[in-house]
């Protein structure tokens, strides 16, 4: 990896730490979360692709935590396996349980809208390692968007008890998306300077993208919007006993290596 | 300081990585796969191979990343490091075309060309890589690793993996 192109501030330095970790996290909880489906799902297929989509998001998470070793030094497994729920910076929205395929593939698919489309946003950071990132991932989540739109456009417009499942994962899961837009302290600053995406016209296009999809093609009804959130260190009660199974092996072996 | 070994030169090392194998599709090597990106053999005969990984999450990455080294290594290497670059992203479009047709032989499509820059809501068309055919379902929009897809043939009605393009 090339080294940082730019010197960063103390402060943007501390920013920068923050919100790759919060990518971090969201991705690791959602990976864990769709990972809890292989055996189970409906059909082998979409067992393996849930499988390959939560290792393609481990993938990233891997990649934003090493841009984190570049400023700081810490371990990636460390960060990953041995905080608490305390400490993990997770939107809400990725530590609910798995529910039904409904709830799994819409969650999936309003995260991997606008995971791609931070991504392609953050291609143009004027913070070289950052691009070099997005432009790897951005390539990897395009496919996730296929297979998750055309899942839930097969749900929408499918059975009475499909279409029914998902209008509820919608009405269920529409108050906890707006935290995905909300920024982390010190966020408005990297904006600024170019080095982050600038989250709002990242939210205009991802309603751009979705409402009508969700709407028009799909025929849901959109909820209410969610009122004011609060940030990324309060979190569901969901998240600690899925930390607990997630870490348990490492914290039973932290010695162990491996590879 | 070690003298460099007279066989260590860049063509030996890019000959011997030739014959490194993809460890999921070990019909292909690294090299075949455009992976290896540079090789540079430092004053002291320590050996720098610059390889990119195809899908951040690949769980052979490590695998690869140690047969590179051990295959240096046995051309009398003092050092090798092996380091890792994202830059240029990986595309399916540096599957050299030799390797290509061992793909299709070894029943994966092979990808079709990568255009970049999109969000689509629709995949690329693929051919059957047994009867050649366009009459082509896919079953599966991912398959046993990430980066292939799973298809079925309606002309033979085989069933068959194809590379996403990226």
């Amino acid at each position: 990896m090339t080294a940082p192109a730019l010197t960063l501030s103390e402060v943007q330095q501390a920013a920068l730490i923050r919100k790759l970790t919060a990518l971090a996290d969201d991705e690791i909880i959602l990976a864990q979360r769709g990972g809890e489906w292989t055996g189970h799902a409906p059909i082998l297929e979409e067992d393996i692709a849930l499988a390959n989509i939560a290792q393609d998001e481990l993938g990233h998470a891997g990649m934003y935590l090493e841009l984190r070793r570049a400023l700081d030094g810490t371990d990636a497994d460390a960060l990953a396996f041995t905080r608490s729920a305390d400490e993990f910076t997770s939107a809400r929205l990725v530590e609910l349980p798995k529910g039904d395929w409904a709830f799994t593939m819409l969650r999936q698919y309003l995260y991997d809208a606008y995971e791609a489309l931070w991504l392609d946003a953050a291609r143009k950071s004027t913070y070289e390692p950052l691009a070099e990132v997005a432009n790897k991932a951005f390539r990897e989540e395009r496919f996730h968007l296929q297979h998750t739109a055309l899942w839930v456009e097969r749900l929408a417009l499918g059975t009475p008890e499909s279409i029914k499942r998902t209008q509820d994962a919608l009405n269920a899961l529409w108050s906890y998306v707006g935290q995905l837009f909300q920024l982390v302290e010190g966020e408005d600053g990297l904006i600024e300077a170019g080095l982050l995406p600038d989250l709002q016209a990242v939210k205009t296009r991802w309603e751009g993208l979705i409402v009508p999809h969700l709407t028009v093609q799909c025929g849901l009804i959109l909820p209410p919007g969610g009122a004011g959130q609060p940030g990324r260190d309060t979190h569901t009660e969901y998240l600690a006993p899925l930390l607990n199974e997630m870490q348990r092996v490492y914290r039973a072996h932290p010695d162990t290596p491996y590879w | 300081m070690t003298a460099i070994q007279p066989q260590l030169t860049p063509q030996a090392i890019w000959a011997v990585l030739d014959t490194v194998p993809d460890p999921e599709i070990p019909v292909v090597s690294v090299t075949d796969m455009g992976m290896v990106r540079d090789v540079q053999i430092g004053e002291d005969g320590a050996v720098t191979v610059t390889f990119t990984p195809t899908f951040s999450g690949c769980p052979a990455l490590h695998v690869i990343r140690d047969s590179i080294g051990e295959a240096v290594r046995g051309l009398g290497a003092s050092a090798v490091e092996v380091k890792s670059t994202l830059t240029p992203p990986w595309t399916t479009d540096w599957i050299k075309e030799d390797a290509r047709e061992r793909l299709r032989q070894y029943g994966i499509a092979p990808p079709a060309p990568a255009e970049d820059g999109l969000i689509q809501l629709q995949a690329d068309a693929t051919r059957c890589p047994r009867c050649a055919s366009f009459d082509v379902r896919m079953t599966g929009s991912f398959g046993p690793t990430l980066c292939k897809r799973l298809y079925v043939c309606d002309s033979c009605k085989e069933p068959f993996e194809g590379f996403k393009s990226v």
